[in-house]
């Protein structure tokens, strides 16, 4: 092999890998991408993660949307989880509030993380909440329960197509991944 | 490069041949000795995973529990793909175009031949890291070949050594690239301009730069799962704010350009041999040429159809649907040119060449089911069930296997000096042809019914249609025995007849490999050829 083809291998070889490193990086850049995309257009059911301020809407009395809460535990997660109320039937724009009860059912301390997700996914970005135990990881004493409020608005601009909105939380047992 | 290879080229007219004894074999960079190595890995690799698809299909026999246990059954499926993906097709395609590329181009060798023997033996590293699996505490992976989570996320003691195994294949993969890009650019014979390359090498051009664009992304994918279970890192475990559906979107990205990367060199192979037995340049070659690249590119705006019901907004949904359909377009072109190269040729039926045919007309039904699936609505009822495992099924094995055998069929007799045995190459033929059919074409039925894939038990009603694709999988698998004993009988020497340098008649107005004798020597085109064979354009 010449030189001059030697050198022609080693400088393509060089861009060839840098396309390799780049690539490499362009899948992690997809986390941060996605995330972006999803919060822009409220696909997934995903919601803010941190409270909305309370601004005050034109209440539609005349509209009704129904509101389901669902609970469920992530895999052996040792709590108790419900809502007060299976479904309520709200007029968008108006504020309520529904409490929530976990419990720790285990002897330690726990901390755990309550993950929303709104069905459809497409209703989600109307759905605003001004209070949730979600924002925030929960600790819980030993065999500890409480009363936990969720305070939420559906705004009126919600397309006439939606009647019924799921709420649903998993609850996930933190306490031994969560940095503390 | 090492001193003895430069001494060597100081010393043309005393060609060094291949070192003596078995280390040969583990310290070569000749290309042909690599390609050698890569292929017969590939066709052990290939017997591997037919054993697990046998196992899965003696399973399916019948419905109720026979043979192995459910967690076993999982194992079974995802190792079988993973085998035959990463260790059988791909090593496969690599070794032909070890063999092939240099030969082709009129190049004495491939442009970083250390490079060629790292990636050989990575991959070997790699397949055993991941056969390894299989015999640790908490079994092998069993959630599906593409390891999504949180259920892969349940492996046992698995899981690293099989995504170590992934970065290993993944980084052989991508050797094995760059390694073509640098030969293709830079070796070229005077004269052998890119448009008058064969089909094969500008297939493998192109599948090269799918290559280094997505194995790295699949390497991060399967590192983020590393992280997420070991490190804390949450990626995709939703109670620290991530999403599994993510994992699925990087996946694919890397995925649907994967399974071009299994196919855009079938479709090299059969436009090399189809011309040669039609005796008629190959239709079309520049839209042969444009189309492949087509294909390449739509291949990574398309990923998303693989996930059709995870719940997309419409918008996506219609996008994904309208842009996989485009690859239609493409790929039609390339199943017209390849009739209209047969079209009023002087054709004759040689074993190859019944292969290429098989894989034109099977390959386009597997494709006619992916444009049914492309469509989203209807995805909805094939999604996860025996009609997609029937559709790629049909795009790998009638289409990339076949292709592969019509390939070992057609260069065999050139690298080894040796015929082989015709009458036995065509039992295997119609063996392989009517079997894949009953093994795979019920699997249609199944799926349009209802059956999910990766299920070991199955309600009755899909008992019928089970049985008799079992069935054509044990005359399948049985069938390729025979393929193994024509390797080794041609290698050993043969029909005994002596073939010609063409082999194939007037083969040498195609592509410069049969203008070399049979089989080449050790080293070849120390000087680059001076006449450009363009029959094939």
């Amino acid at each position: 092999m010449s030189e001059s083809t030697k050198k022609k291998n080693a400088k393509l070889v060089r861009i060839l890998v840098f396309v390799v490193l780049g690539m490499f990086g362009f899948g992690y850049a997809l986390v941060p991408l996605y995330d972006v995309l999803c919060e822009v257009t409220g696909l997934n059911g995903k919601v803010e993660s941190s409270a909305v301020k309370e601004v005050s809407y034109e209440v539609d009395k005349n509209r009704e949307v129904t509101v389901e809460f669902m609970t469920a535990l992530n895999e052996d997660t040792p709590m108790e989880f419900r809502s007060e109320a299976k479904k309520l039937k709200v007029h968008p724009g108006e504020y309520y509030t529904v409490n929530f009860y976990a419990e720790n059912k285990t002897d330690k301390v726990m901390v755990a993380r309550a993950i929303p997700s709104i069905s459809p996914g497409a209703a989600a970005e109307f759905f605003k909440k001004t209070e949730c135990f979600c924002f925030s990881e929960q600790t819980f004493k030993a065999r500890e329960g409480r009363i936990m409020p969720v305070r939420f608005v559906v705004n009126p601009e919600l397309p006439e197509q939606y009647k019924t909105i799921t709420l649903a939380y998993t609850f996930f047992d933190n306490t031994e991944t969560s940095v503390k | 490069m090492s001193a003895v290879v430069a001494e060597h080229d100081d010393h043309h007219e005393h060609d060094h041949g291949p070192a003596k004894g078995l280390l040969r074999w583990v310290i070569t960079t000749n290309h042909k000795d690599i390609g050698t190595l890569y292929l017969l890995f590939a066709l052990a690799m290939f017997f591997v995973g037919g054993t697990m698809a046998m196992i899965i299909r003696a399973e399916l026999f019948e419905p109720g529990m026979q043979f192995v246990n459910p967690q076993f059954f999982n194992s079974m499926t995802t190792m079988h793909a993973l085998v035959m993906v990463f260790g059988a097709v791909m090593p496969a395609f690599v070794g032909l175009a070890n063999w092939m590329i240099p030969m082709m181009i009129g190049a004495p060798d491939m442009a970083l031949p250390r490079m060629n023997n790292m990636s050989f033996w990575l991959l070997v590293a790699g397949v055993l890291l991941l056969a390894s699996t299989l015999f640790m505490e908490g079994g092998a992976p069993a959630g599906g070949w593409t390891l999504y989570p949180p259920l892969v996320l349940q492996t046992g003691k698995a899981l690293p050594f099989a995504i170590f195994s992934v970065h290993l294949l993944g980084i052989s993969s991508i050797m094995g690239a760059i390694n073509i890009i640098a030969t293709i650019f830079n070796m070229r014979a005077p004269g052998m301009t890119l448009m008058k390359m064969p089909m094969f090498v500008w297939t493998w051009l192109i599948t090269a730069f799918l290559l280094i664009a997505i194995m790295p992304v699949f390497a991060g994918a399967v590192t983020m799962l590393l992280t997420d279970k070991f490190f804390h890192t949450s990626f995709f475990d939703a109670a620290g704010g991530g999403d599994p559906v993510l994992y699925q979107h990087i996946f694919w990205f890397f995925g649907h350009p994967e399974v071009y990367v299994m196919i855009l060199p079938t479709f090299g192979v059969a436009s090399t041999i189809i011309p040669v037995f039609a005796r008629k340049p190959l239709f079309g070659y520049s839209s042969m040429v444009y189309a492949t690249a087509a294909i390449a590119f739509l291949s990574f705006i398309v990923w998303a159809h693989h996930m059709f019901t995870v719940g997309m907004p419409i918008a996506g949904e219609l996008y994904f649907m309208y842009a996989t359909m485009l690859i239609a377009i493409p790929t039609g072109v390339k199943v017209f040119n390849w009739t209209a190269t047969m079209w009023k040729g002087a054709m004759t039926f040689e074993t190859p060449m019944l292969f290429s045919i098989a894989f034109v007309v099977l390959f386009t039904m597997g494709g006619f089911t992916g444009l049914m699936m492309s469509v989203a609505p209807s995805d909805f009822q094939y999604h996860d069930t025996y009609f997609i495992v029937a559709h790629f099924h049909y795009t790998l094995v009638p289409a990339s296997v076949f292709i592969l055998m019509a390939a070992g069929y057609f260069w065999l007799p050139k690298w080894t000096g040796h015929m082989y045995d015709e009458r036995i190459g065509q039992l295997h033929f119609w063996l392989s042809v009517v079997s894949v059919n009953i093994l795979f074409f019920p699997q249609h039925f199944l799926g349009l019914a209802g059956m999910p894939r990766r299920i070991p038990d199955y309600a009755v009603q899909f008992a019928d249609w089970n049985m008799i694709s079992s069935i054509g999988g044990f005359i399948f698998g049985a069938s390729q025995l025979l393929f193994l004993y024509i390797v080794i009988d041609t290698i050993k020497g043969g029909t005994g007849e002596k073939v010609t340098d063409e082999v194939w008649e007037d083969a040498a107005k195609h592509s410069l490999e049969w203008t070399l004798p049979s089989p080449p020597p050790y080293h070849t085109f120390t000087t680059p050829p001076t006449v450009i064979p363009t029959e094939h354009i």
